[in-house]
């Protein structure tokens, strides 16, 4: 019954035994296989075409090192530094796979370039391709939103500053823009609740739209076939074709092998750092943005007052528009650059002065003495900051926490007969009850210092069948007692 | 060449002679790249394991011997004194600080012990009662000899002793808690 079926080719089928049969013929993996590596590639197998699947194995890596980072990792602003700290220097390789994933966010961005760079010169989203480069679109976008949500993460003073910096800009945005900024931030201000948002976009909301829209752009690419080179007709390749394994695979293979040891040796070498903790506080911290961002960051800064409108609204919508119905206007089957040179022209426009935007930006920031000095200071900071051993963060449950509220001296000393009398014994240490007695905790607020002394001296009925003995103490002690009962929060 | 055998005119099938030599060709090369692949993923999966792997191979948890007194503080006591020691337990990346009042006693043989002043009973801190020379605790009126022995009440066992060391004179302790309302001193977690 089994192998029966004749191959595509009319060959004989192949003799299928041992496991790969028994796998096969449960799964049709053979068929799979055959349908992922036999992909023509017309005018055959190019160096040029492995940006994609390098793209897809950073994705591959950024996901399981994220999965892995959050084994660790806190979303709150108490805990955020704490828990990357302790990654960082406690954890074992926590280090190296911290920096995996943060390099890995910059080396996903470098090959992106590459990869949408060769589909534009290459022609590549020519002859019934619109939304294969759409969704190449809307996947370049998801990749920065995960870039910038994932800088906040670490919450510290870097993260912190860049992304209120960042969150600001689009308040600049007309009408809806301090909408959109509030709703970012979970409120006008950074904080807490900023990381909590953060936190469920970067691991849940914008990976399950990336997984849905990678697997699209590969079923799009699988479906409008491969482009081949830039003398290829895109709606009938014409071209000899050569199948996607070997030579193709080992090309895509050969980028991958670049990542991992470019990755690794940077991670092991240069690891990222953690800097201090986020101090909103600070009014001398000087922001700066990852080096992706500097562009759009150096942009911003030229447009303020009424005109701004025009910088950070219509120009920038001018450009995604242009950008993503590009297939849709550039309707000829031409592929060779130098025959486009109205489309080279605009990519070389548009990449120079992104560069020189980049470039402008760090000039400036080294010829300015002011900023130069405070940005070195801040390196200098965070090196510091690189050097010190991790500490445990003291819980907030802790006996020196709980201090901090007894500064009244009155209450302190009631705390002392609290214990002494063993009332601790039954309603527990800082009254927060056992089994044996409720809990004091905001006894308070619904009882004046008259009434709670009246309780002391004569228990109700109810307090009686309890356990709860009459307190007989010199007037002095009684009041220092009701002070420290009422200071339990 | 396997380069040549994988050109193909597009739409044109494999001819059927070459089918066998170029399937096994390419199974060769697919198992070369298979056990490549399987290496590299291997290697690259080292870090996870140690990263996930930590809290195993390292002690995460840690809680810290708190020092009590010096020790000739206690060398002339006739009876047990009360102690509230401060204790630091590391739980992975927090620590907690809390408070827990012990007795210092002797034994029969005078040697120093520290008692947990929680009844083995139910938990309530269990105070000294200087008049009756017995640890009696409140709630449920479970008493204790001075050396922390069951003498009578609910209570299953005596009072819990705590690990104790000396450091440069001073006596420290180990603080642990001990399940309730069982007969044998049983450390809990």
């Amino acid at each position: 019954m089994h192998s029966t079926r004749k191959s595509e080719s009319g060959a004989p089928p192949l003799p299928q035994a041992g496991f790969r049969g028994w796998l096969n013929r449960r799964t049709g993996l053979d068929n799979l296989l055959r349908t992922a590596l036999d992909e023509p590639i017309p005018g055959g197998a190019r160096f040029a075409y492995i940006f994609g699947s390098g793209l897809l194995f950073i994705f591959i890596s950024q996901v399981i090192t994220g999965i892995f980072l959050a084994l660790y990792y806190v979303p709150s602003a108490d805990h955020a530094h704490t828990t990357v700290d302790y990654i960082t220097k406690a954890v074992t390789a926590g280090s190296f796979l911290r920096s995996l994933h943060a390099y890995g966010a910059s080396a996903m961005v470098v090959v992106l370039f590459l990869h949408l760079t060769q589909t534009y010169v290459y022609g590549a989203y020519k002859g019934r391709r619109e939304l294969l480069w759409l969704s190449g679109c809307a996947l370049f976008g998801l990749v920065l939103a995960m870039a910038f949500t994932g800088y906040l993460l670490p919450w510290d003073q870097r993260a912190y500053f860049a992304t209120a910096v960042g969150t600001n800009a689009v308040s600049e945005i007309p009408w809806i823009g301090e909408s959109i900024k509030r709703l970012m931030r979970g409120g006008t201000e950074m904080g807490t609740l900023t990381i909590s948002r953060f936190f469920v976009a970067h691991i849940f909301l914008i990976p399950a739209v990336i997984f849905a829209l990678v697997a699209s752009h590969i079923f799009l690419f699988r479906k409008a076939g491969a482009a081949g080179p830039i003398n290829e007709d895109p709606f009938h390749p014409k071209q000899k074709a050569e199948l996607f394994y070997p030579r193709q695979v080992l090309m895509d293979l050969s980028l991958t092998a670049l990542l991992i040891i470019g990755l690794g040796l940077l991670c092991f070498f240069v690891p990222v750092q953690l800097g201090p903790p986020a101090n909103p506080a600070d009014a001398q911290y000087i922001p700066r943005p990852e080096w992706y961002y500097l562009p759009i960051f150096q942009w911003l800064k030229y447009w303020h007052g009424s005109g701004a409108i025009i910088g950070v609204l219509v120009i920038p919508t001018f450009l995604v528009i242009a950008i993503t119905a590009l297939p849709f206007l550039d309707r000829s089957i031409e592929r060779r650059p130098w025959k486009r040179p109205a489309a080279m022209g605009a990519y070389a426009f548009v990449v120079f002065v992104l560069v020189g935007l980049g470039l402008r930006s760090q000039y400036l920031d080294r010829n300015d003495s002011g900023v130069a000095q405070q940005l070195a200071k801040q390196r200098a900071e965070e090196d510091d900051y690189a050097r010190k051993p991790f500490e445990p963060q003291l819980s907030s449950a802790s006996l020196a926490a709980a201090n901090v509220t007894l500064a009244d001296p009155l209450a302190a000393k009631g705390k002392v007969i609290f214990e002494g009398q063993s009332c601790n014994a039954c309603h527990g240490d800082g009254g927060v009850g056992t089994a044996a007695a409720p809990a004091l905790v905001g006894i308070g607020t619904k009882f004046s210092p008259d009434q709670l002394a009246e309780l002391f001296k004569h228990p109700t009925a109810k307090m009686n069948a309890g356990g709860m003995p009459p307190i007989d103490l010199p007037p002095d002690d009684l009041k220092a007692l009701i002070a420290y009962v009422e200071s339990l929060k | 060449m396997v380069e040549d055998a994988g050109h193909l005119e597009s739409g044109t099938p494999i001819p059927s002679g070459s089918r066998l030599s170029l399937e096994s060709r390419r199974s060769f090369l697919g198992a070369l790249v298979a056990v490549g692949g399987l290496f590299v993923s291997a290697l690259l999966s080292v870090p996870l394991i140690r990263f996930a792997l930590f809290p195993l191979l390292r002690r995460t948890t840690d809680l810290k011997d708190s020092p009590v007194g010096a020790l000739t503080d206690f060398s002339s006591s006739t009876e047990p004194v009360m102690r509230t020691i401060q204790i630091e337990q590391v739980d992975g990346w927090r620590k907690v600080v809390s408070e827990k009042a012990v007795y210092v006693t002797k034994d029969s043989q005078g040697k120093l012990r520290v008692l947990t002043s929680i009844c083995p009973h139910l938990g309530c801190t269990v105070p000294w009662n200087k008049e009756r020379s017995q640890f009696i605790c409140p709630c449920h009126g479970a008493t204790f000899s001075p050396d922390g022995a069951r003498v009578s009440g609910p209570s299953l066992r005596g009072m819990d002793t705590l690990e104790t060391s000396v450091q440069d004179g001073q006596l420290q302790v180990r603080f642990q808690y001990f399940r309730q309302l069982v007969s044998d001193k049983e450390v809990i977690g």
